[in-house]
């Protein structure tokens, strides 16, 4: 067979690639991920007129809302969920929480220590590491800026 | 002197081998895709009753080999070789179902085109006089690829459209220097094709250009036309990797639009079971060879196809360090009888 010309075959396959249907993936993206929000909105209302202040209402939905994340991780449930939705149950905080658990569940068969522990954040960890080496440099901006 | 050697990359066997028996286990989606009648067991769960994947895998691969020696109540400890493969690091599925069948054991890494390189390599040694009979054998996991290769299972991700599914499964042949058929008369060994492809998500079409090239190799060095063969069967180039053959082959003046087949294409139904482009993996050409195929040579229903198991021999390591994907295909010429030998 006569050699491939790879920039050649690379454009040639990338027209064989069929293209996902955007608009009904952001469609769907758009509600589900709306859909989150507007429950963390809900569970913030119903702190704040429960008389908890700002900065622990910013705590408890949070908390309320990763702890959802990760049980239906564990129920099984969330992958289903991320298949559907796409962006839309990444981007909220429960996607966070599914990607923290589901590498703790995969691995747990090699062990609490090499498997669940170090191989938990395999997914989270590059998101932990840049979220706050760049919230540092805010910092340090910020502080520059209002001395 | 390389007596058998054909043209550049082809031997002839003169003792054709047979394939007396093969044996065959998958998952339950590839129990419900179309070929679910071929396969002798379907599993219900894909723990298989272990506590890992891997080491369900590792079942699969010998319930296969049981499944094949059933059939001709032949015992375990008179077979000479174990040739198998899967995609695991460091082959663990062939190597720890090896461990508990203690018979000698070559274990191969050809990635998903591994099926058709143990069947190269088990019929050369049955040929040559080394063996009488050899198992040939791969597997493949769903579960235990995901995690190897891509993500969690439980991670909320979704899927590219050129991604394939791993089949869970796996299929034996045993190859004998005594029987009465299929044989495996010619085998063409693939050269690395890597035409630059890196996305890991679309292996059809890293895959493709070897398959191609052993396949027109295969011609060009025995001298058979496609008339020779029934289907020109690849392992799992799936629909974007076939459109792709098809196109290749055309420009080289071979239209496999009639007789091409790809096991990836066969074993799921694409639309209904959600598996995007295709399957893939060791199990895929191994269970639909062994199963569907072989079923086709025994009942006579076809007389020659051309095996063409195709791989990409790309790792996580390789595809984080931004390399492109080298495929592989290895073709074995099976037939039902000896007569129109060329």
């Amino acid at each position: 067979m006569k050699n491939i010309n790879n920039k050649e075959y690379s454009k040639y396959v990338d027209k064989k690639v069929p293209k996902p249907d955007y608009l009904k993936n952001s469609i769907k993206a758009f509600f589900v991920g709306g859909l989150i929000c507007i429950l963390g909105q809900w569970l913030t209302n119903y702190f704040t007129s429960k008389g908890l202040s700002k900065g622990d209402v910013a705590t408890a939905t949070p908390i309320i809302l990763v702890f959802l994340g990760a049980f239906f991780t564990g129920l099984g449930l969330y992958d289903k969920l991320g298949k559907f939705a796409g962006a839309g149950s990444i981007v909220p905080i429960t996607g966070f929480a599914n990607s923290i658990v589901s590498p703790a569940m995969e691995y747990k068969r090699e062990g609490y220590v090499f498997g669940v522990a170090a191989r938990m954040f395999n997914i989270a960890g590059p998101v932990l590491v840049y979220g706050y080496g760049s919230s540092v440099i805010y910092a340090l901006i910020y502080y520059l800026v209002t001395k | 002197m390389a007596i058998k050697k054909m043209g550049a990359q082809t031997v002839k066997l003169l003792n054709p081998p047979s394939i007396v028996s093969t044996g065959t286990i998958v998952g339950p989606k590839e129990g419900e895709g179309p070929l679910k009648e071929y396969f002798d067991v379907i599993i219900e769960d894909d723990l298989f009753g272990e506590d890992s994947w891997e080491k369900s895998e590792s079942k699969l691969q010998k319930e296969a080999i049981k499944n094949a020696l059933d059939k001709i109540s032949f015992p375990l400890n008179k077979i000479d070789y174990i040739f198998g493969g899967d995609l695991l690091n460091q082959i663990i599925a062939s190597g720890f179902s090896a461990r508990d069948l203690q018979i000698p054991f070559f274990g191969l890494y050809g990635a998903c085109s591994t099926m058709s390189e143990s069947l190269s390599l088990g019929a050369m040694i049955v040929d040559g006089g080394y063996a009488d009979k050899v198992i040939c054998v791969t597997s493949s996991h769903f579960s235990t690829a995901e995690r190897q290769f891509r993500f969690p299972l439980e991670l909320g991700n979704q899927r590219p459209l050129t991604a394939q599914w791993t089949v869970t499964g796996s299929g034996a042949s045993i190859v004998s220097s005594e029987g009465n058929g299929p044989y495996i008369t010619h085998i063409t060994t693939g050269k690395i094709i890597d035409p630059g492809i890196k996305d890991a998500n679309n292996m059809g079409a890293a895959m493709a250009p070897a398959a191609a090239d052993t396949i027109i190799s295969h011609f060009k060095d025995t001298g058979f036309t496609l008339d020779d063969y029934d289907y020109i069967v690849t392992g799992d180039l799936a629909t974007i990797g076939k459109e792709i053959l098809l196109d290749l082959a055309k420009e080289e003046g071979l239209d496999l639009t009639e007789k091409h087949r790809d096991c990836g294409l066969e074993i799921f139904n694409n639309e209904k079971q959600d598996t995007h482009a295709g399957g893939s993996g060791c199990g895929c050409s191994a269970s639909v060879f062994n199963g569907y195929f072989y079923n086709l040579l025994e009942n006579g229903k076809i007389n020659r196809i051309l095996l063409v198991s195709t791989g990409a021999l790309h790792s996580p390591t390789s595809a984080q360090q931004g390399e492109s994907i080298p495929g592989i295909a290895h073709a074995v010429s099976v037939c039902t009888s000896l007569g129109k030998e060329g």
